[in-house]
């Protein structure tokens, strides 16, 4: 019995049955999910879309409360009661303490 | 109307996703049979097919359009094969001690009248199976490449990206490892 020659039979086993071509259910719609996932991760462009889209927006709000604030400027009498206010607040609690002793 | 695999391959590098959904329907028949000649599990061979997939997706910018898009896909999916081959190393060894009933009826009769064995038989299918799993991973690739898909050697260059030469030296040493392992099956019985 000669090995070559059942090697050459086995070769032709496999040449005569080739494998099947089958694509299981919603291969495709599996491929494309998984890509769009991937995409939305790893894709750059869309990462520096964002942030140029994200600092825009904060450009355009500063530009809005520089806007607001050039146009009703608080006056210094008032500016004067704020910053007294908020020390007060503040201190309150030194004070109480100092009343007390 | 249609759009042409060129314009599809412009809307997918703009970035519309969805136009590669097309060649996935297409082409995945092919993907899927070439997987089946290196994955025996149907699991492993959608998972081989899923990478070549997400592999043509990633690279479609390195496609030139100079050869069909099938000619590329092919050359991805048989590198993604023999990927998967040398990342399964581990499983090569089964023993032909555990042969089942019909694969050694069929080696029997091989003996006894070889003209009359048909490669058709299932015990056949499974033999051969089982010794291209035995087989190291550029071995099995050659082996099937060239022997049972019967590609030219300049196809087989290309489609592993070896060079001609070395395509060459591994057909040779592939046949040599075949011939060891056939040698291996129960010497006194068949051989």
């Amino acid at each position: 019995m000669n090995p070559a020659e059942l090697q050459k039979k086995l070769i032709a086993a496999a040449r005569a049955n080739p494998p099947g071509d089958g694509v299981p259910y919603a291969f495709e719609k599996r491929v494309m999910a998984l890509l769009a996932a991937r995409t939305l991760n790893t894709n750059p462009v869309l990462w520096v879309r964002g942030l140029w889209r994200a600092a825009v927006s904060c450009l355009a709000i500063a530009l809005m409360l520089g806007a607001w604030a050039f146009f009703n400027p608080t006056t210094t009498a008032n500016a004067g009661d704020l910053s007294q206010n908020f020390e007060n607040t503040l201190l309150a609690a030194v004070d109480q303490n100092a009343q007390t002793q | 109307m249609e759009r042409t695999e060129a314009e599809l391959i412009a809307a997918v590098l703009a970035g519309d996703a969805a136009s590669f959904e097309p060649f996935v329907q297409k082409y995945s028949p092919r993907v899927f049979a070439t997987a089946r000649r290196y994955a025996r599990r149907e699991s492993e061979v959608a998972d081989i097919a899923q990478e070549v997939w997400l592999k043509a997706f990633e690279k479609l910018n390195s496609f030139r359009g100079e050869a069909p898009f099938e000619h590329w896909l092919m050359r991805l999916t048989v590198r993604t094969c023999y990927d998967f081959l040398r990342g399964h190393q581990r499983n090569r060894e089964s023993a032909f001690s555990d042969l089942t009933d019909p694969e050694n009826d069929w080696l029997e009769r091989f003996v006894t009248q070889p003209e009359a064995v048909t490669e058709n038989a299932d015990a056949a299918r499974l033999l051969i199976a089982r010794v291209l799993e035995r087989l190291s991973p550029s071995a099995r690739l050659i082996i099937t490449l060239l022997e049972i898909e019967d590609r030219p050697v300049k196809e087989i260059a290309r489609l592993t990206g070896w060079s001609v030469p070395l395509v060459k030296v591994r057909a040779f040493r592939a046949r040599a490892e075949m011939r060891k392992i056939l040698a291996r099956l129960p010497k006194d019985k068949y051989l």
